[in-house]
């Protein structure tokens, strides 16, 4: 089944000069960044329905106290396949195909550099959500034990286990060639005169970030194998009874979970790092501070896993160092920022949908950045640990954080893309309704969690009521919200106003020296950079 | 290749050696994953986490017992889902003297009427005691096996190393029961 | 008009978030952390709000910077940009100020958890095992050991009758300790891994099969103390309440007593456990 792509591969299209295969055909043979580019974007843009519809579910059955809609074990498969299915396929496939787009583009590159590969680290993925959705519908239902997939519970999967397993890993080998295609294209491809301090910082996240994933994802594939092996073929990894360690798994797993939510957010700090200079005409502040900024925070980010395992027991030791190590991750994190608002500083500012959700993003990713200060502090974090203070943590990361900048870049580079302005007012209406929607959404959640309600649970004690009745209709908003995106993009790709080839006043970069759209080929000769 | 640059051939090599470098990585780090397993047991020997203490049998040391200190030892008894033991400590606390050996017993009974495989996995509390605290006899070193309905005392021979932190007055034995043979969950 | 709108809109968020918060700095359980009923849970209230209100401070200014920016670095004001873009002091200065302010919250946050490490010269141990889906308690220094199970109807839990007051969060045996003394607390599990929290406590441990994990508490105040289960352990992880009672020591004997000869007691005379 997950060979049905390998036929189409050996005729492959060797002449790049030639414009793209007739068809349909022409998406699965596609060897062009840009094609790929977009089918990451529409793959995800998929997903994140299907993960959306999950989560309404969630906060559907949340809305009042007792049981109405869904039973607690498909509560528990909507919340883990939720987590899985926004992870690992809206966030994180939305930036390769930002980075299958604009790599090549920003370094005056032609193509990614094995284009072939790139063919097929996209074709795994849908694929291996096939495989993973379709355990919805195995008797026994989906995975249920959170997608952290802590033993021993996890192990308590029905015939899902394997499929699950099995998803992961095509999920985690199509992340690693993507990171590979990265790191080549961006080391071995880059025009003359590119050094790597004049490369566009969206270009130097997405290398750092690419090394994470090189470094992390095998060693989830590594901890998933355990878990299978202990389940199926009589391996102790993590089972007391034969001298394994429970806790180990969680040590292992949140080595590549933790660097793993920067996966989620350096190649968004990227983005917003093109985004907030184009629209305050003015050149990014502190270039180097930040390249420096996001090298230490991927560093720091291998030390601190401990974090997310303050109440299992460790040593005082343990929890000092983790505590410490934690903390300093806010420094690195703190100077993006300021360089942030001082690039907006005495610039001259216009507000176009982009750079809305570009300073949206600033504000709410800093609250989430606030609140996991907060949770860094080991003897409070023993109040907020699974606590619906920590679902609020890491949804204003991920949402106005990750999404947000998702929804900007696709918004700054859509015209470049398809040589149309979207609709600027339909845009500005769509940012405002999820500015609102996701703040009404998750900001409840940190009094929640700070009331005691925990997270993973279907029902609740009374006096969670009203915040989850708010959080709900914040949640409603937010995903019907997104229906006015997916139009405005539809609607774009389709026609409108004819963009230039600048785009926006204050953009610089190569990519902006391009037509709009771009040819089929670009940079086929090498730019010259001064 | 299809990258017309200056140098089409060092391009291609460029990329195939970096490819291959960062595969090795990848590699690498799949086996880092597994390698954290032992790193994992090495750590836990020497901080005592997670209250670890040896399956395995102490050396017999021979020194000053320290009569002027008294620890408590409590010993507490857990069966794991679907043991169906019965399975208690002999004593829930003894005053001990730091370097004196000791004996004492778990009784366990069979509840069921076939033969059952079991072990025992300790864990002691709290964490940093739990490298001070030797076993040179200890029914958790091996697989038990009952006969059905089969009930037994089983000892264990311990001391407490008279290096134990000074500041700990009270230490306390767990053991686990496993059914380990494939019938058990 | 854009502008003015971002900047009021930003106000008004702004203000609001403020307001929500500083109701937070009330106490309101159903609104912020509880300061619990022991000396450490006060501690640990006092840390949150101490972090808190500096994260507030660091995000009015930095965010106040930010809206005056927004409000007079506009085009339509027709300003012309500027095109700095560096300076090696400033940037000095805003990594070192904060390494200064984390510092200042490491301190007490040390001194803390220190504390909170120290289980040392207990009165009394708690033996915490966590099952799917219940917890059974047991008193190392007694004969005495039971099961506490969720009590709430499953009627109310399906709509068919009206949810009572402390819906979701009773149990038919409640965990009676005394009051004044210091309790050492063993959590253990028999299947998947729980995690034992009490919110006024500000004890929160994973209860991992294998493996005990130790921690303490001492209550100051008579009273009931309500918490949940706090790692996901499958379907009813949502249904695994946790009611602490706190008593005084004569209560608690008397209390002792009755259970250990109640049937309920899982232990037997010689101390033989019969699950
Ligand atoms: C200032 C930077 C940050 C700090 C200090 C921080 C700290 C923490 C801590 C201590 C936890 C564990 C909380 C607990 O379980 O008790 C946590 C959880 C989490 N954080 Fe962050 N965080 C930061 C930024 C981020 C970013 C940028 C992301 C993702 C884009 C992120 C995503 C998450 C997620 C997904 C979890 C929950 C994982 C789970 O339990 O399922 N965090 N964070
Ligand atoms: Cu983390
Ligand atoms: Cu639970």
């Amino acid at each position: 089944m997950s060979t049905a792509a390998a036929p189409a591969l050996d005729d492959h299209d060797h002449d790049h000069h030639a414009g793209p295969s007739p068809g349909l055909i022409r998406w699965l043979v596609t060897t062009n960044h840009k094609d790929i580019g977009t089918l990451y974007l529409l793959f995800s843009l998929t997903m994140f329905f299907v993960g959306g519809a999950m989560a309404l579910v969630i906060r559907a059955e949340l809305f009042q106290p007792g049981l109405q809609i869904v039973n607690p074990h498909f509560f528990n498969q909507m919340t883990t396949l939720h987590a899985l299915v926004m992870i690992f396929g809206a966030v994180m496939p939305a930036f390769v195909g930002l980075a299958n787009w604009l790599l090549p583009m920003m370094i005056g590159a032609p193509d990614m550099a094995l284009p072939r590969m790139n063919n097929w680290s996209f074709w795994i993925m849908p694929f291996a959500f096939t495989l993973l959705l379709s355990t919805l519908f195995q008797a026994g239902g989906g995975p249920a034990g959170g997608w952290t997939l802590y033993p021993p519970l996890a192990l308590q999967t029905g015939n899902a286990f394997p499929f699950v397993i099995l998803a992961i890993h095509m999920m985690g080998i199509s992340s690693i060639m993507g990171a590979i295609n990265v790191i080549a294209t961006i080391l071995n491809l880059r025009a003359p005169g590119m050094t790597l301090m004049k490369m566009p910082l969206f270009v130097w996240t997405w290398l750092i970030t690419a090394f994470l994933l090189i470094a992390v994802m095998p060693v989830l594939a590594g901890s998933v194998t355990m878990l299978l092996t202990d389940k199926y073929f009589g391996t102790s990894f993590f089972n007391a009874g034969g001298g394994g360690d429970p806790v180990m798994f969680q040590h292992i797993f949140w080595f590549f979970g933790h660097p793993e939510v920067y996966i989620m957010i350096l190649p968004a700090f990227g983005v917003v790092s093109q985004i907030i200079p184009t629209f305050a005409r003015k050149p990014l502040f502190g270039y180097a501070s930040m390249v420096y900024a996001t090298s230490s925070i991927a560093f720091l980010s291998f030390i601190v896993w401990g974090h997310h395992m303050f109440t299992v027991g460790m040593p005082l030791a343990g929890e000092l160092f983790y505590m410490y190590a934690t903390m300093l991750i806010a420094v690195p994190t703190g100077v993006k920022v300021f360089n942030w608002v001082s690039t907006m500083w005495r610039g001259a500012m216009t507000f176009e949908t982009p750079m809305l959700f570009a300073i949206a993003f600033v504000i709410l990713f800093t609250i989430g950045g606030f609140s996991g200060l907060m949770l860094a502090i080991a003897p409070a974090d023993f109040q907020y640990q699974d606590t619906y203070f920590v679902v609020a943590h890491f949804h204003y990361v991920l949402v106005p954080g990750a999404v947000f900048s998702i929804m900007a870049a696709v918004y700054y580079w859509l015209p470049k893309w398809t040589g149309h302005m979207y609709n600027e007012r339909l845009g500005k209406i769509h940012f405002w309704l999820s500015v609102v929607g996701v703040n009404v959404l998750f900001f409840p959640q940190h009094f929640l969690g700070l009331a005691g309600m925990p997270r993973r649970i279907p029902d609740y004690a009374l006096q969670f009521t009203e915040f989850n009745m708010i959080s709900t209709v914040g949640a409603f908003l937010f995903g019907f919200s997104q229906l006015l995106f997916l139009y405005n993009v539809v609607q774009t790709i389709r026609g409108g106003a004819k963009a230039t080839d600048q785009v926006w006043e204050g953009a610089h970069g190569l990519e902006w020296t391009l037509p709009s759209p771009p040819p089929y080929h670009t940079f086929t000769t090498a730019p010259e950079v001064k | 290749m299809e990258i017309q640059e200056t140098t089409p051939i060092s391009i291609s090599v460029a990329n195939r050696r970096l490819v291959k470098r960062l595969l090795l990585i990848t590699v690498a780090m799949f086996g880092f994953g597994f390698a954290m397993v032992p790193i994992y047991d090495v750590l836990c020997a020497i901080t005592g986490l997670n209250g670890k203490t040896g399956g395995r049998v102490a050396a017999v040391e021979s020194s000053a017992v320290d009569e002027a200190r008294t620890i408590t030892v409590e010993f507490i008894a857990s069966l794991n889902v679907g043991a169906p033991w019965e399975f208690t400590p002999q004593v829930n606390r003894m005053q001990v003297h730091p370097g004196q050996y000791y004996q004492t017993h778990y009784l366990a009974r069979n509840l069921t009427g076939h033969a059952l495989v079991g072990q025992a996995i300790p864990s002691v509390a709290p964490g940093l005691a739990a490298q001070h605290f030797q076993k040179i006899e200890c029914f958790c070193f091996t697989r038990q096996i009952f006969q059905p309905e089969e009930g037994r005392e089983m000892p264990v021979v311990f001391r407490i190393d008279p290096n134990l932190p000074p500041d700990v007055h009270t230490v306390t034995l767990s053991y686990t029961f496993f059914r380990v043979d494939d019938a058990g969950g | 008009m854009t502008t003015s709108r971002i900047a009021q809109a930003g106000a008004i968020a702004t203000g609001g978030a403020l307001l929500a918060w500083s109701a937070v700095a009330h106490a309101d359980f159903a609104l912020n952390m509880t300061p619990g009923a022991t000396a450490i849970s006060h501690e640990v209230y006092g840390l949150h709000m101490l972090i808190f209100w500096i994260c507030v401070v660091i995000g009015v200014v930095v965010f106040g910077v930010m809206f005056w920016s927004i409000y007079h670095h506009r085009k339509s004001r027709g300003v012309v940009p500027a095109q700095f873009h560096e300076s090696t002091l400033i940037e000095i200065l805003w990594t070192v100020v904060p390494m200064l302010i984390l510092i200042i919250m490491a301190v007490p946050a040390t001194k803390t958890l220190i504390r909170m490490a120290d289980a040392r010269d207990a009165e009394l141990t708690i033996k915490v095992t966590g099952y799917q889906w219940r917890w059974h308690y047991q008193y190392l220094n007694e004969n005495l050991g039971f099961f506490s199970t969720l009590s709430t109807p499953q009627a109310q839990i399906h709509n068919d009758a009206a949810k009572g007051e402390h819906y979701l969060l009773e149990v038919d045996q409640r965990l009676v300790v005394p009051v004044g003394k210091k309790i050492r607390v063993l959590t253990t599990a028999s299947d998947v891994i729980h995690s034992w929290w009490v919110p006024a406590l500000a004890l929160k441990k994973d209860a991992i099969p294998g493996f005990i994990n130790e921690s303490w508490t001492l209550i100051d105040k008579p009273g009931i103390y309500r918490g949940q289960c706090a790692e996901l352990c499958g379907k009813d992880h949502g249904f695994m309440p946790i009611v602490v009672e706190a008593v005084p020591e004569a209560e608690f004997q008397q209390w002792v007593a009755t259970m250990k000869a109640s049937k309920l007691n899982t232990l037997t005379a010689s101390g033989g456990k019969t699950l």
